[in-house]
C-alpha cells in the first residue's frame, strides 16, 4: 500500500481571523492579529483577560436549530469546520463509497464549558436537573459522530486527544489509515472552545498564559524577548484527505500532498517541554524519515511557537538538532500563533492547513510582533511581513502537554 | 385551564425545535414530532420546571402525547 499517495482536497477553517480560507489567509498574510479582550465571560478576576475568540461565528449558521443545544461550542466549531471542508472537497457519498470514508476529529479539552455549567447545576439544583444531553454534548469523539451522521460516512470513526498536538496527530493518523487502505477518504483535524472560566483559570494557574492584557494584538510574540506565555484561542481546522488517484479521477483541487508523519514522547514533564529539544527533534526527524526525504530538502517549518519563554527556545534548539546548524539557518520558520493565538487541540489542524496554503500559494505567513528578537532564538522566523517564496517541502510542528509531539511533512503539489 | 395547554405546547415547541403549527393535542412526541429518547427526558424536565411538579420515571413513560402531558399537569400541579 506504500504507493498510495494522500492529498488534501478540502479545507475548513474556523478561527479568530474569520471563517473559511479567504478571510483567514488574507489576515495571515497581511499580519493581522485576531486577539482581543475576553467576552465569553467576565474575566475581571483572572490573571489573563485576552484571547482569540471566533466572534463571527453563529451556531445557527452551521447547526440545525434542534441540534444546537445537544452540542457544546467546540462541537459547533468542529461541525462547521467539517462542513466547510466537505463542501470544498465536493465528494458525493454513495452506497458504494460510504464505508470507505471516515472521520478523525479530536479536541484537546472537549466540552469543558458544558462540564463546568452542569457542575454548577448539580451543586445548585441536584442530580435530577442534569441535562440528558450533557454527556453527548461534552464527549470529544462526538464531533466525529455528528459529522458521520450528517453525511452518512460509514468508514473509520475515531477521535484523538493529545492536548495541543491533537489536530496534527488526527491528520497524521488519518493519512496512515488511507495509506494502509482502510479508507479512501478521511475528514481529519481538531476543534476547541475552551475560553471558559475553568480553562482560563486552569491554564493561568499553570502559568502558561500571557498577562499582557493591555496590549492584546501584541501579546502573542513568539521568539521575541517580551514573550510571557501563550494566548488562548478557539476554532477548528479540518481537512478532507483522499488518495491521489481518487482526487485526480474527480478532477479535484489539490492543496498539497501529505508525505510524512512523525511522533515522539519527551518522557520529561507533565506541562514543560524537554528544554534541550530532544523530543521535538526526534519527532521532526521521524516525520522526515517517513517522507523519505533528506532534512536539507525542507524549506519551511510552521512552528509550534506558542510564545512561551521555554517552548520557543526549545523549538529553536530542536530545529538545530534535527537539521544541523547550517540548514537550520537556511530554513524559514514562522509561528502563525502570533496572529491566531493558540487554538490548543485545533492548532495542529489549522496549522497543517496554513502549511498547505503556504505551499499552494507560494507565500509564507509571517511571525508578527517579533520586534525585539531573543538572542537565544537566532533563526529566520519570517519576522513581521509575509514572504513570497515558492517552497516544496514544509513541516508543521505540534507539541502537547504530557510531552506528546507530532510533525507532519507536506509537499507542494503541481 | 386552557392556559396550561398553551404553556405545554409552548414548551414542546421550544424543546423539540418544531413549528407551533405542527403541535396538536394528539401529537405523539416520538412519532409525530421527531423526538428521540433524550429529547423526551429533557421535555419532561422542562415540564417539571415550568409547572413546579415532579414527574416520576414511571409517570414520564406514560406521557407520549401532548394531551397526556396536559392531563398529567392538570392533575398534579396547582399552577
Amino acid at each position: 500500500m506504500d504507493d498510495r499517495r494522500v492529498v488534501i482536497t478540502g479545507i475548513g477553517l474556523v478561527t479568530p481571523l474569520g471563517m473559511g480560507i479567504k478571510p483567514v489567509w488574507e489576515g495571515l498574510t497581511s499580519g493581522r492579529s485576531g486577539i482581543g479582550p475576553i467576552t465569553r465571560f467576565n474575566p475581571e478576576e483572572y490573571a489573563c483577560r485576552i484571547a482569540g475568540e471566533c466572534r463571527d461565528f453563529q451556531p445557527e449558521d452551521w447547526v440545525d436549530k434542534k441540534e444546537i443545544k445537544k452540542m457544546d461550542l467546540f462541537m459547533h466549531f468542529g461541525v462547521a469546520g467539517a462542513h466547510l471542508a466537505w463542501q470544498d472537497a465536493g465528494i458525493t457519498v454513495t452506497e458504494e463509497n460510504a464505508h470507505r470514508i471516515g472521520v478523525i476529529i479530536g479536541s484537546g479539552i472537549g466540552g469543558l464549558t458544558a462540564i463546568q455549567n452542569q457542575a454548577f447545576t448539580l451543586k445548585e439544583r441536584g442530580p435530577r436537573r442534569i441535562s440528558p444531553f450533557f454527556i453527548p454534548m461534552s464527549l470529544i469523539n462526538l464531533i466525529s459522530g455528528h459529522v458521520a451522521i450528517r453525511y452518512g460516512l460509514k468508514g473509520p470513526n475515531h477521535a484523538v486527544v493529545t492536548a495541543c498536538a491533537t489536530g496534527a496527530h488526527a491528520i497524521g493518523d488519518a493519512m496512515r489509515i488511507i495509506k494502509r487502505g482502510e479508507a479512501d477518504v478521511m475528514l481529519a483535524g481538531g476543534a476547541e472552545a475552551a475560553i471558559c472560566e475553568l480553562a482560563v483559570g486552569g491554564f493561568a494557574a499553570a502559568k502558561a498564559l500571557t498577562s499582557r492584557n493591555e496590549d492584546p494584538t501584541a501579546a502573542s510574540r513568539p521568539w521575541d524577548q517580551g514573550r510571557d506565555g501563550f494566548v488562548m484561542a478557539e476554532g477548528a481546522g479540518i481537512v478532507v484527505m483522499e488518495t491521489l488517484e481518487s482526487a485526480q479521477k474527480r478532477g479535484a483541487n489539490i492543496y498539497a500532498e501529505v508525505v510524512g508523519y512523525g511522533m515522539s514522547g519527551d518522557a520529561y514533564h507533565i506541562t514543560a517541554p524537554q528544554p534541550d529539544g530532544d523530543g521535538a527533534a526526534r519527532c521532526m526527524l521521524a516525520a522526515i524519515n517517513d517522507a523519505k526525504i533528506n532534512p536539507e530538502q525542507v524549506d519551511y517549518v510552521n512552528a509550534h511557537g506558542t510564545s512561551t519563554p521555554i517552548g520557543d527556545h526549545m523549538e529553536t534548539l530542536a530545529v538545530k538538532r534535527a537539521f544541523g546548524q547550517e540548514h537550520a539557518k537556511k530554513l524559514m520558520i514562522s509561528s502563525t500563533k502570533s496572529m491566531t493565538g493558540h487554538l490548543l487541540g485545533a492548532a495542529g489542524g489549522v496549522e497543517a492547513i496554513f502549511t498547505a496554503l503556504a505551499l499552494h500559494s507560494g507565500v509564507l505567513p509571517p511571525t508578527i510582533n517579533l520586534t525585539d528578537p531573543d538572542p537565544a532564538c537566532d533563526l529566520d522566523y519570517v519576522p513581521n511581513t509575509a514572504r513570497e517564496v515558492q517552497t516544496t517541502y514544509a513541516l508543521s510542528n505540534s507539541f502537547g502537554f504530557g510531552g506528546t509531539n507530532a510533525t507532519l511533512v507536506l509537499k507542494r503539489f503541481h | 385551564m386552557s392556559n396550561i395547554a398553551e404553556r405545554v405546547k409552548k414548551i414542546v415547541v421550544e424543546q423539540l425545535g418544531v413549528e407551533a403549527s405542527q403541535v396538536t393535542e394528539e401529537s405523539n412526541f416520538v412519532e409525530d414530532l421527531g423526538a428521540d429518547s433524550l429529547d423526551t427526558v429533557e421535555l419532561v424536565m422542562a415540564l417539571e420546571e415550568e409547572f413546579g411538579c415532579e414527574i416520576s420515571d414511571d409517570a414520564a413513560e406514560k406521557i407520549v402525547t401532548v394531551k397526556q402531558a396536559i392531563e398529567f399537569i392538570k392533575k398534579n400541579s396547582d399552577s
